[in-house]
């Protein structure tokens, strides 16, 4: 069962973890808004070490305002970026 | 949207850099001379072993080529007349897809539909993710750190690159392919499609309005 829904905001975390974790490092930290539960697919993490028994963990498209990404986003402020988190690297984000 | 800065320290004319027979592979001045030879050699040592047969790599690297942008544009033109088609392609594009008889050899396939009110532009900021099952290998460009680094920083000013000017009025939606997900946009279409052929419709569509770096002009 997914931890998160369509609408809800979420943060992504910033776990500080090095190698092919496929979370950019322009998201981490950053406030979004779910979009869609993708599925599960086998942790990247895990993958890129030759694990291909490790869990596997929900993903999701999450859409994130452009001017919230980059504090210097100079081109429309209703533009907005989509990209795809896995569920460990995600809060729940009030306010 | 603010004024473009036209002194952009490091602008790449990437419309420039593309031709229709642009090269796959991307190669350095000296050629790819000394990667041939030892893939030659090293092909040849895995057939002397029997750890590949005569031709496979050949077979195998058609297999990857094989499929090209029409079975995208294919899915682009149903859409077009058949509105129940674009919904269940909006929905799931992989089961849809299957519907043409077309196999999408990526996890899930996602389509992202172009409106009056939103433009959708596809990169892969990590690597090259592309749905090559359905649209063939990624041109050069979509590979290149360039594009990569800057369609997600500034997607308007690299779309006017491509000579493409999105309206303040529009929403411009960057997805950034990083993980599991495979990304097409569904072009709008023309003004008419009523009594057109689906062929014909398809051929309208072209690489680059599927990736979201150009517009069918209507």
């Amino acid at each position: 069962m997914p931890l998160f829904h369509a609408g809800e905001r979420i943060r992504v975390l910033d776990l500080g973890k090095a190698g092919h974790v496929r979370i950019p490092a322009y998201v981490r930290g950053h406030v979004g808004t779910v979009v869609q539960f993708c599925g599960v697919f086998l942790n990247p993490e895990d993958l890129a070490i030759g694990n291909a028994g490790g869990r596997v963990v929900g993903c999701y498209r999450v859409e994130f305002l452009q001017t919230d990404l980059w504090t210097d986003y100079s081109e429309y402020p209703d533009d907005t970026l989509v990209t795809e988190i896995y569920e460990h690297w995600m809060e729940p984000a009030h306010g | 949207m603010a004024e473009r800065d036209t002194t952009d320290p490091c602008p790449l004319p990437l419309r420039t850099a593309y031709t229709a027979q642009e090269s796959l592979v991307v190669e350095d001045d000296a050629g790819n001379a000394e990667a041939a030879r030892i893939t030659t050699i090293l092909e040849g040592m895995l057939v002397a072993k029997g750890l590949l047969a005569k031709g496979e790599a050949d077979q195998e690297i058609e297999k990857i080529e094989t499929p090209g942008l029409h079975l995208g544009a294919r899915l682009v033109a149903r859409a077009w007349v058949d509105p129940d088609f674009r919904n269940r392609l909006l929905a799931d594009g992989k089961l849809a897809a299957a519907e043409l008889g077309m196999k999408v050899g990526e996890a899930q396939l996602v389509v992202v539909e172009n409106t009056p009110d939103v433009h959708n532009l596809i990169v892969c900021t990590l690597c090259s993710c592309y749905p090559r099952s359905i649209l063939g290998q990624p041109p050069s460009w979509y590979i290149s750190k360039t594009y990569r680094s800057r369609a997600v920083r500034e997607p308007r000013t690299v779309l006017h690159e491509f000579g493409l000017d999105i309206p303040e009025a529009v929403r411009v939606r960057v997805h950034d392919s990083n993980a599991d997900m495979r990304y097409l946009v569904l072009p709008m279409p023309p003004a008419e499609t009523v009594g057109r052929h689906e062929i014909d419709l398809a051929g309208l569509v072209s690489r680059d309005m599927l990736i979201g770096t150009a517009v069918l002009q209507r």
